[in-house]
């Protein structure tokens, strides 16, 4: 099967105060019609890797082709058939949402007729023909990133890059934008999705590479990358730390996974959830402790990266005062707890 | 595995060699990013404001406010002010053009832009060409407002439209320069900040609102010769009169000049700024 998207050993350093090497010898294949997952949390290179794949940045080193064609000598030919929706969500404010739709399509160099109709059938498929002749300054964050999202559909590309394109949004926001972009796959559009959620990456993507410091350190089904970890995420909130260690030494029995104490909260991987669950909860009950807060959770991007690296994700842009105080990765985990808990049916 | 795929897409001409083709792209962008800057200027209040409201009420402060202590030998006051008012309301205009770019570039739209097949530097000729139409309506605006506070133009209509073009072609080459600004700022407000050292030497120290022998000696020479003196010389002369050619010479030569560095500067500012 040709390969839509191939990145090969691409390198991109930033030159500054602290030089930054955003892609260090980045490598992956993405099939034609597949969802391709670039998962990692801030700084991991995503968004470099990106901006590098649809022309925007050139590579110090490597190469890269979309659809066979070399993103920097092709330039011009690779950017008539992508389309890119970033997490900033690039839509004029200005303008209405018609008006950003026409502007791109005659950008785009399509028909005149072409362009009017595509900016009707796109309100409308984005369910924004009500706002449509609206000024941007009267839209929600959800409806924005609808339209940033419409905006890169204007011209139907056959690959199609999304940059974290739910961050920041709340989660109904967010859902509906994932049922938008499951249309897209079921019509049969390459896409590259960043996300630093793993729940995101599972839901839409087919394979995942995990990002780290400009390296791909994993790749994979989510079901693989999973099944290293432990199905689940077991966490348990106890009222003292003498009660968080007791029951860490309770969980640790549940297996084969490590139990991890953070201040007054233990949290356990375990690969049957419901099953597991009722066991600690029976164990602790004989010991007559009582928990505070006990969920059932699925495994985050900071629980993958833990597993793979024995570190927890850390904002570069941040100072870290220690792993658990790190703020991005607090925001992280508070996202991650934010989805919808985990049933222990994980494929 | 670098097999190239079929890839059908909406594009009539999605990606053409061809020099006509391109050059027919080029002003087609320019056009649609000169639409999307003009609807811009109907939008924002700021901007409007900027570009009508100010240059009035410098016309009344200067007129009725400061004019009464200002005596031009040979002319009104307002006669002699309405020119230099003119090439400062377009100087201060193209302050429009650092700060979208600055905007542009810290939303992400250059972005968008950049990702798209589009002529590259349509980003910066469609923001010129929007100044240099907005410019247009706003010479005529102050022509009216001129002519309602006593203004007499002297010359002629042929001389004063030569006035007027050579004013928006002045304009035309600042906007390249507040274009630089515009690409070099971290974000709109910073490119606010930069532009006003320049603008107020530049319109201040002239001879757009004072005779320049009022000045300290010392200063007498910037003040005359600096651009903005020498085109609202040349203005003065071609609208209420006096010694016209050595003025226009001057006030060419240094557009022509402004383009000639800025246009390829703004240029390689674009393509380098990431």
């Amino acid at each position: 099967m040709p390969f839509a998207i191939e990145a090969d050993t691409l390198i991109k350093t930033f030159k500054g105060k602290h030089e930054v090497r955003a892609l260090d010898g980045v490598s992956f294949n993405v099939e034609e019609g597949r969802v391709f997952g670039l998962l990692g949390p801030n700084g991991s290179g995503k968004t470099t890797a990106v901006r590098v794949l649809t022309t925007i940045l050139k590579p110090d080193g490597g190469s890269a082709r979309v659809l066979g064609h070399d993103v920097v000598k092709k330039a011009g030919l690779v950017r008539s058939l992508i389309g890119l929706a970033g997490q900033y969500a690039a839509v004029d404010e200005n303008l209405t949402g018609r008006e950003n739709l026409q502007m791109v399509g005659n950008l785009n160099h399509l028909e005149r007729t072409t362009v009017s109709g595509r900016a009707t059938d796109l309100l409308a498929q984005f369910n924004l023909d009500d706002a449509g002749d609206r000024p941007l300054k009267t839209y929600s964050g959800g409806m924005r990133r609808r339209l940033d999202l419409a905006a890169a559909l204007v011209a139907r590309p056959t690959v199609l890059f999304l940059d974290e394109p739910t961050t920041g949004l709340d989660p109904q926001s967010r859902n509906d934008l994932w049922e938008v972009i499951e249309n897209l796959v079921g019509e049969g559009t390459t896409v590259l999705l960043t996300t630093q959620y793993l729940e995101e990456a599972d839901r839409l993507a087919s394979i995942l590479a995990v990002l780290d410091h400009g390296h791909v350190i994993a790749e994979g089904t989510p079901a693989e990358l999973k099944a290293d970890l432990g199905a689940t995420v077991l966490e348990v909130g106890l009222s003292t730390t003498d009660d968080a260690s007791r029951t860490a030494r309770i969980l640790d029995a549940l297996g084969p996974h490590t139990a991890v104490v953070n201040g007054t909260v233990v949290e356990v991987t375990v690969d049957e959830g419901p099953t597991s669950a009722m066991a600690g909860l029976r164990s602790l009950d004989q010991e007559g402790i009582v928990p505070t807060a006990f969920t059932l959770r699925e495994p985050s991007l900071d629980d993958v990266f833990l597993a793979l690296t024995g570190r927890r994700t850390e904002d570069e842009s941040e100072e870290s005062h220690g792993p658990d105080q790190a703020p991005g990765n607090r925001a992280l985990r508070q996202a991650a707890e934010a989805m919808p808990i985990a049933t222990g049916e994980l494929s | 595995m670098t097999t190239a795929i079929a890839t059908p897409t909406l594009s009539g001409a999605p990606h053409s060699e061809h020099l006509a083709a391109r050059l027919r792209w080029a002003v087609s962008d320019t056009l649609t990013m000169t639409k999307r800057n003009l609807l811009a200027v109907t939008r924002i209040p700021e901007a409007l404001f900027f570009s009508a409201v100010q240059p009035i009420m410098f016309v009344l402060l200067f007129r009725y406010v400061f004019g009464g202590e200002i005596n031009i030998p040979g002319t009104t006051y307002v006669n002699y002010l309405m020119p230099g008012i003119f090439v400062q309301t377009v100087a201060f205009g193209a302050v429009s053009t650092s700060i979208g770019l600055a905007e542009d570039l810290q939303k992400g739209l250059i972005e968008r832009f950049r990702a798209l097949p589009m002529t590259r530097s349509a980003v910066l000729t469609g923001r010129t060409t929007a100044d240099l139409i907005r410019n247009v309506f706003v010479v005529i605006i102050m022509t009216v407002v001129g002519l309602a506070v006593g203004f007499r133009p002297t010359t002629g209509v042929v001389p004063y439209i030569a006035g007027v073009l050579l004013i928006l072609l002045f304009a035309y080459a600042l906007s390249w320069g507040f274009a630089v600004i515009g690409l070099s700022a971290p974000n709109s407000e910073t490119a606010q900040v930069m532009s006003f050292p320049l603008l107020f030497p530049l319109t201040f120290i002239s001879s757009a609102f004072v005779n320049v022998h009022t000045m300290p000696s010392w200063l007498q020479g910037f003040a005359t010769y600096q651009p903005v003196s020498v085109t609202v010389s040349a203005c003065r002369a071609l609208m209420i009169g006096g010694a016209t050619a050595t003025w226009v010479i001057q006030s060419l030569l240094w557009t022509i000049g402004f383009l000639i560095v800025l246009i390829p500067l703004a240029s390689w500012r674009y393509r380098t700024r990431t």
